[in-house]
């Protein structure tokens, strides 16, 4: 075999095995962008409904309402079963109690299934609001009878849970 | 930081079963080997391999039955797995074939033994073999946490496994290491089933026992110490792989497995003391050996000065023969059966073959297969990060782990970077039970990736959400 075949061969081996990696790594790619990012309310006015962005919403609408300052940024349960878990505040309403559906499900016997919702009003202060659950929402000591704009810090005891706002 | 989260939902991607990329580069893996193939057969012979067309064939074959189990019985496995474990396959027959023609090897063999059998067609008849467990795995195994169940027989089964190759009668004494049975004419490596056993036990036990492990600790120059009495399970697998060091004379097996257990240990309690621990351990376990078994010792000796002993010591004349093929494969590599490798003489085509990767593929090659064996790790690590059980993902990781070990210690020990340990480089070496163990590997991945990528089934109804029934008083 002539020696310019066998060096062509010996080159072109190497050029496929690094192909075949490269396209390996190409299949990797799309797993790197696990999520995705739908616009709700400024596509539904657009028209575009609902098409998938990737990039991390660079387009998104202004918000709605302007975050105040020193506004709490995240909800953490400091007590309980699920202690350690956030939640963004994002100027949704958060929803606790036993039911499936609720933000955060609490599996305690003292919650009812919709125990209590916390959100924020129109300039951006977060309420919390007892649904009449039986055992009761506590701020600080007191027992919340009426929705109450929350201090930041203060903690909110349901059953034995406890969550606080923080920034 | 401007928050805009309010307007956008973020939810994960369905992720497309991918079946179709799996296939094309599973072609792609199939052709590769062929043109391997034909490059040694043109080079050594000046002709194209008789067989090339029925090896091609029978290889695509194979590759198509993997497939379409996969396709059938795991739609969202990770599609990289198969087709990189198949290209390792391929090329690693062809590399034992590519030895089997050299001449110097067959003198060799006629010489110690008096006949010269080639090896790649016995490779060919296991890799069909493990095709066959592959799929044999993927139909039995629906889910891989039926497993957990075995938690505590799984120990026994990896105990009984690495105890084999002792029990007089049944061992086998190859070269100084007992690490293989004989059973009717065939010899078994135990060992490398005991990998995919034992870490079935790890995962189980690591899962329940982690809480205890990592919580209760006290701090101790910026490290989380175990207590005394949660050191029992590590101090047991140290004990158990220095037994297996002491009584097999075989380095690689417990390395793989202590070190497994500590890469484990730290996934499942996020404690970096039990690195630095497992780390300690291993090093005083390798010096205590080391200093009394002669066996390790000459292996290290043969890594310290691969060329002072060159001529005095069997062990420094395999390393030195290695590292100088690697050092004339230079960046490009000498070319598919144009190298001198087969100088290694014995094992030249099981323990060093990739010395022959590194002499005729060159550097260039080597940093393909290197990086082809961290692909499957990373897929493997990939699936552990998307598995939604803690089983699932400690058992994951094991896997990943133990053959990342592997693939160092074997690639390691070829190039003079640590001591010689005499395990085999997945896929490549020729060898049945290792084969059949890494095709078992593959096919537990699979299935922990496919349960991991699956969507989610559609929640449950809620019991809240029934209707309420009014009773009234009539």
């Amino acid at each position: 075999m002539s020696e310019l075949t066998l060096t062509v061969m010996r080159l072109g081996f190497l050029a496929v095995l690094w192909l075949f990696v490269i396209v390996a790594v190409q299949v990797i790619r799309s797993d790197l962008f696990g999520t995705r990012v739908t616009q709700r309310g400024s596509s539904r006015r657009g028209g575009a409904g609902g098409a998938p962005q990737q990039g991390g919403g660079r387009q998104a609408a202004p918000p709605q309402q302007r975050q105040r300052r020193g506004a709490p940024t995240k909800l953490v349960v400091s007590e309980g079963i699920l202690t350690g878990t956030t939640v963004a505040l994002a100027g949704q309403t958060i929803t606790l109690g036993r039911a499936h559906d609720s933000t955060i499900v609490l599996d305690d016997d003292y919650a009812s299934s919709r125990h209590a919702r916390i959100y924020p009003d129109r300039d951006g202060q977060w309420i919390v609001e007892d649904l009449g659950s039986t055992n009761g929402t506590y701020l600080d000591r007191t027992r919340l009878t009426t929705p109450t704009p929350i201090p930041p810090g203060a903690p909110i005891r349901i059953g034995k849970t406890v969550i606080e706002l923080r920034k | 930081m401007s928050v805009v989260t309010n307007t956008t939902t973020i939810g994960a991607i369905e992720l497309p079963s991918r079946r179709n990329t799996e296939l094309l580069l599973l072609a792609f893996a199939v052709v590769i080997p062929i043109f391997a193939y034909a490059n040694v057969g043109l080079a050594i012979h000046g002709e194209l391999p008789p067989g090339m067309f029925a090896y091609g064939a029978g290889f695509a074959v194979l590759a198509g039955i993997a497939h379409f189990v996969v396709r059938r019985y795991a739609k969202y496995a990770d599609p990289l797995l198969l087709p990189l474990a198949t290209l390792l396959n391929g090329l690693g027959v062809v590399l034992i074939w590519r030895l089997d023609q050299s001449e110097r090897l067959q003198n060799l063999a006629k010489r110690s033994f008096g006949a010269f059998s080639p090896s790649a067609p016995n490779q060919m008849l296991y890799t069909a073999l493990a095709i066959a467990l592959f799929a044999a795995v993927l139909l039995i195994l629906k889910d891989h946490r039926v497993l957990q169940r075995f938690t505590y027989i799984s120990m026994a089964g990896a105990l009984v496994l690495l105890i084999l190759p002792v029990v007089p009668g049944l061992g086998a004494d190859v070269f100084g290491a007992k690490i293989w049975i004989s059973v009717g004419g065939f010899s078994i490596q135990p060992g490398e089933f005991a990998k995919i056993v034992i870490a079935i036990f790890f995962a189980g036990y690591l899962m329940v026992k982690r809480d205890a492990l990592a919580l209760a600790s006290r701090r101790f120059m910026g490290l989380y110490l175990p207590r005394g009495r949660d050191l029992g399970p590590i101090l047991m697998i140290w004990a158990m792989s220095l037994l297996v060091l002491v009584f097999e004379n075989d380095l690689g097996t417990s390395l793989l497995f202590f070190g497994m257990f500590v890469i484990m240990l730290y996934v499942a309690t996020e404690r970096t003391s039990w690195i630095v621990i497992g780390l300690l351990m291993s090093v005083g376990g390798a010096v205590v050996v080391a200093s009394f078994a002669s066996h390790v010792q000459a292996r290290v000796n043969a890594w310290l000065d691969p060329f002072g002993c060159y001529t005095t010591s069997g062990a420094c004349e395999q390393v030195g023969q290695s590292i100088m093929s690697f050092g004339s494969g230079g960046v490009l590599g000498a070319g598919w059966g144009q190298g001198n490798s087969d100088l290694i003489g014995f094992a030249a085509n099981s323990d060093f073959i990739f010395s022959t990767v590194g002499e005729e593929l060159g550097l260039s090659g080597v940093m393909a297969f290197l990086l082809i064996y961290g692909l499957i790790i990373e897929r493997g690590v990939r699936t552990a990060l998307a598995a939604r059980d803690p089983f699932g993902k400690l058992f994951a990781i094991g896997l990943s782990g133990a053959f990342a070990l592997q693939i160092f210690v074997v690639a390691g020990g070829v190039m003079g970077l640590i001591p010689l340990t005499g395990m085999t480089m997945p896929f490549l070496a020729s060898g049945g039970s290792s084969v059949l163990a890494n095709w078992i590997l593959i096919a537990v991945l699979i299935r922990i990736s496919d349960t991991a990528r699956r969507p989610a089934p559609a929640p449950a109804p809620s019991p809240d959400s029934e209707m309420t029934q009014v009773v009234r008083p009539s």
